[in-house]
C-alpha cells in the first residue's frame, strides 16, 4: 500500500530526521513505529503526508507518487497528529463538515453522524471544542481523520495522555478498522501497545530504520527466554556439573540461571531441577522470563547508538 | 480543482466573519462613521470644497479606501496565521488541495468581508453626504481589484509572521502611513511640490485616485495608470505567493 524508497529529510540547519528510509507497508496491516523521541517518528509521517518536504528519496501511496499525484495520495490517508491542534470556536460538528469538504466529498450527513457517534462524540456535537475534555479532543482529531473514509490512517502517538479506558476504546477502534480493510500506522511510547495490537513491528532510532519485523518473529528471534532458580543458601562458586548443563551463577549468589537455547524448543526442565538438588542445592523457588518488546527495543536502539 | 475544498475554508472563514461580526464589521464602520464626524461635519465645513466637491463628499472614496486596505491585511493575515499558530494548518496541508485553492479559500473569504465593509461604509456615507457616482462598473472594479490584492498582500504577511508582533508591524508602520499620506483626505495638488513628486512613490496615491475618479471624474492622476498600478501590485504580490508554494517557505520544512 505504502512504497518509501531511500526516503531522506534534511532540515535547513543540517539536521538529518530521516536518513535512507526504506520500507514496504502491506494493504490492510497494522504497523506500529517505534522509536526514542526524535528519533524520526513524526518526520516520517509528515514526509509522506505532504507537511514535510522531503530531500530524497520517493514514496508512494496505493501507487500514486506522493509529490506528482498528491491529490490522489492524500485522498487515501488520514492524519492523527501528535499534537492537540483544534479549532477553539468551531463545534464538532461543523468541523468534521469542513474536513471533509477539505478533501472534495459532498456533505454526508449520515457519514458524520455515525463517526461522531462511534467516537462518543455525539452529545457535544454543538459544543465549542474548546469546552472539551483533553479524551475529547483526541477523538475529534481521530473523527476528522475518519470522515473522508481514508484507506491508510496514520496515528501519531494516539494514546499519549488518555486513560486506560479511552486507550482501550482507542484499540478497539483500530481493530474495527483493521477489519474493514484499512492499513494502519501508529507511533507509540507505549511499548505493550505496540505488542498488543501491531502486525509488524518497525524501529526507527536516530533517522535510521533499525529494523521492521513481524512482531512474533521479532520476539521470538530477540527475545530470550531463562530458568532462574533461587537457592536456600548463598553460594560462592558455582558447582561444575551444573555448569556443564549450561546454569551460571547470579550476581547475588542466591540464585543460579539458565538461558534457554533459541534453537533447542525442547528443554528439559525436569532434568535440569534434578541436578540442582543432586549437586546438594536446596531450591527455594523457580520462575521463567521472557524479555519484552521493550527490552528487545532498548538493545537494539542501544546498539546502534 | 478542488472547488469543495475551496468551499469548505471559504465558508470556515466567513463563518468566523459572522462569529466576530461585531468586530470585524461594526468596528470598522463605526471608525468610518467617526472619521465623517471629525473630518467631513466639524473640521469639512470650515474646508473649501476640492476640485468643485465639498470636502465631505470628496473624502468618501478615500475613507471607504482606508478601510478597505487595512480590513483586507488583517482579515487575511489572522486568516492563515492563526492555523500556523495554533497548528491546525496540518489538516490543509496533508489535505488534496493545491496552494492556489488554499490561497483562493482563504483570499477569497478575506476579500468578500472587507468587500461588504466597504458597501456598508459607502452606504453609511450616504447619510452624512449626498454622494454621486460617476461610474458605478469601474468603482466596482477598483473595489474588487483593491480588496483582492490587499487580501493577498496581507496572507503573504501572514506567512511571513512568526509572532503576533510581525502580524501587525506591516500594518500598522507601513500600510497605515502610506494610505494617510496617500491622499485619502486631500489631493496631492494641496501638497508643496517637493512632497507631490515624493508621494509619486507611494502605491496608494494611484489605487486612492482612481477610486475617486469613479465617484467624481477628478483624480491626482490618470485613470489607466492606477489601473496598472493595482494591476501590477497584485502581480508581485501573486508572483510572491507562487515563490512561497514552490518553497514551501514558513509552512513546510
Amino acid at each position: 500500500m505504502i512504497e518509501i524508497n531511500n526516503l531522506g529529510k534534511q532540515y535547513a540547519n543540517g539536521f538529518v530526521a530521516l536518513d535512507n528510509i526504506t520500507l514496504s507497508i502491506k494493504k490492510g496491516e497494522i504497523l506500529a513505529l517505534l522509536g526514542p523521541n526524535g528519533a524520526g517518528k513524526t518526520t516520517l509521517i509528515s514526509a509522506i503526508c505532504g507537511i514535510v518536504n522531503p530531500t530524497s528519496g520517493t514514496v508512494t501511496v496505493g501507487g500514486f507518487d506522493i509529490i506528482k499525484n498528491y491529490r490522489q495520495t492524500r485522498s487515501l490517508i488520514g492524519l492523527v497528529p501528535q499534537e492537540l491542534t483544534t479549532d477553539a470556536f468551531e463545534t464538532p460538528w461543523n468541523n468534521l463538515t469542513f474536513s471533509r469538504g477539505l478533501f472534495g466529498l459532498p456533505k454526508n450527513t449520515q457519514i458524520v453522524e455515525k463517526i461522531l457517534r462511534d467516537l462518543s462524540l455525539w452529545d457535544k456535537k454543538d459544543d465549542r471544542i474548546m469546552t472539551l475534555s483533553g479524551g475529547m479532543k483526541r477523538r475529534l482529531l481521530i473523527a476528522k481523520a475518519l470522515v473522508h473514509e481514508p484507506q491508510v490512517l496514520f496515528l501519531d502517538e494516539p494514546t499519549a495522555g488518555v486513560d486506560v479506558g479511552l486507550r482501550q476504546d482507542m484499540w478497539r477502534m483500530v481493530d474495527e478498522l483493521r477489519n474493514q480493510g484499512v492499513t494502519i500506522v501508529l507511533t507509540t511510547h507505549y511499548i505493550e501497545e505496540a505488542e498488543a495490537i501491531a502486525d509488524r513491528i518497525g524501529v526507527i532510532s536516530g533517522g535510521k530504520l533499525l529494523l521492521v519485523e513481524d512482531k512474533a518473529s521479532l520476539m521470538s528471534r530477540m527475545g530470550q527466554k531463562q530458568l532462574k532458580v533461587e537457592l536456600m543458601q548463598s553460594l560462592d562458586t558455582i558447582p561444575d556439573e551444573l555448569v556443564e548443563k549450561g546454569f551460571v551463577l547470579a550476581e547475588d549468589h542466591l540464585s543460579i540461571v539458565y538461558h534457554y537455547d533459541k534453537d533447542m524448543p525442547e528443554v528439559d526442565i525436569a532434568g535440569l531441577l534434578q541436578s540442582v538438588s543432586s549437586a546438594g542445592l536446596g531450591v527455594k523457588d523457580i520462575h521463567t522470563q521472557q524479555s519484552s518488546l521493550e527490552e528487545i527495543f532498548v538493545d537494539l536502539v542501544e546498539d546502534a547508538a | 480543482m478542488n472547488l469543495r475544498g475551496i468551499w469548505a475554508i471559504y465558508s470556515f472563514e466567513m463563518s468566523r466573519t459572522k462569529r466576530t461580526i461585531t468586530q470585524s464589521v461594526v468596528s470598522p464602520v463605526l471608525s468610518t462613521v467617526l472619521y465623517f464626524v471629525v473630518f467631513g461635519g466639524a473640521i469639512g465645513s470650515r474646508i473649501e470644497s476640492v476640485g468643485g466637491i465639498s470636502y465631505g463628499a470628496f473624502i468618501v472614496p478615500g475613507l471607504i479606501m482606508l478601510s478597505i486596505m487595512t480590513q483586507s491585511l488583517s482579515n487575511a493575515s489572522f486568516g492563515i496565521y492563526f492555523p500556523r499558530f495554533s497548528g491546525t494548518i496540518y489538516e490543509v496541508l496533508s489535505s488534496p488541495m493545491s496552494f492556489w485553492e488554499a490561497t483562493a479559500g482563504y483570499v477569497g473569504a478575506a476579500a468578500t468581508k472587507s468587500l461588504l465593509i466597504g458597501l456598508i461604509t459607502l452606504a453609511t456615507a450616504g447619510f452624512f453626504v449626498p454622494i454621486e457616482i460617476a461610474h458605478p462598473l469601474w468603482m466596482f472594479a477598483f473595489l474588487i481589484l483593491t480588496t483582492i490584492t490587499f487580501s493577498l498582500f496581507g496572507f503573504l504577511i501572514g506567512i511571513w509572521a512568526d509572532g503576533f508582533e510581525k502580524l501587525q508591524l506591516i500594518p500598522l508602520l507601513v500600510v497605515t502611513p502610506m494610505v494617510f499620506l496617500g491622499g485619502a483626505f486631500y489631493s496631492i495638488d494641496m501638497l508643496p511640490s517637493a512632497w507631490q513628486t515624493v508621494t509619486m512613490f507611494n502605491p496608494v496615491v494611484y489605487l486612492i485616485s482612481g477610486f475617486r475618479w469613479s465617484f467624481y471624474e477628478i483624480s491626482d492622476v490618470s485613470v489607466g495608470v492606477s489601473l496598472a498600478m493595482v494591476t501590477l501590485f497584485m502581480g508581485i504580490c501573486l508572483a510572491l505567493i507562487a515563490w512561497i508554494f514552490k518553497t514551501g517557505y514558513r509552512l513546510k520544512q
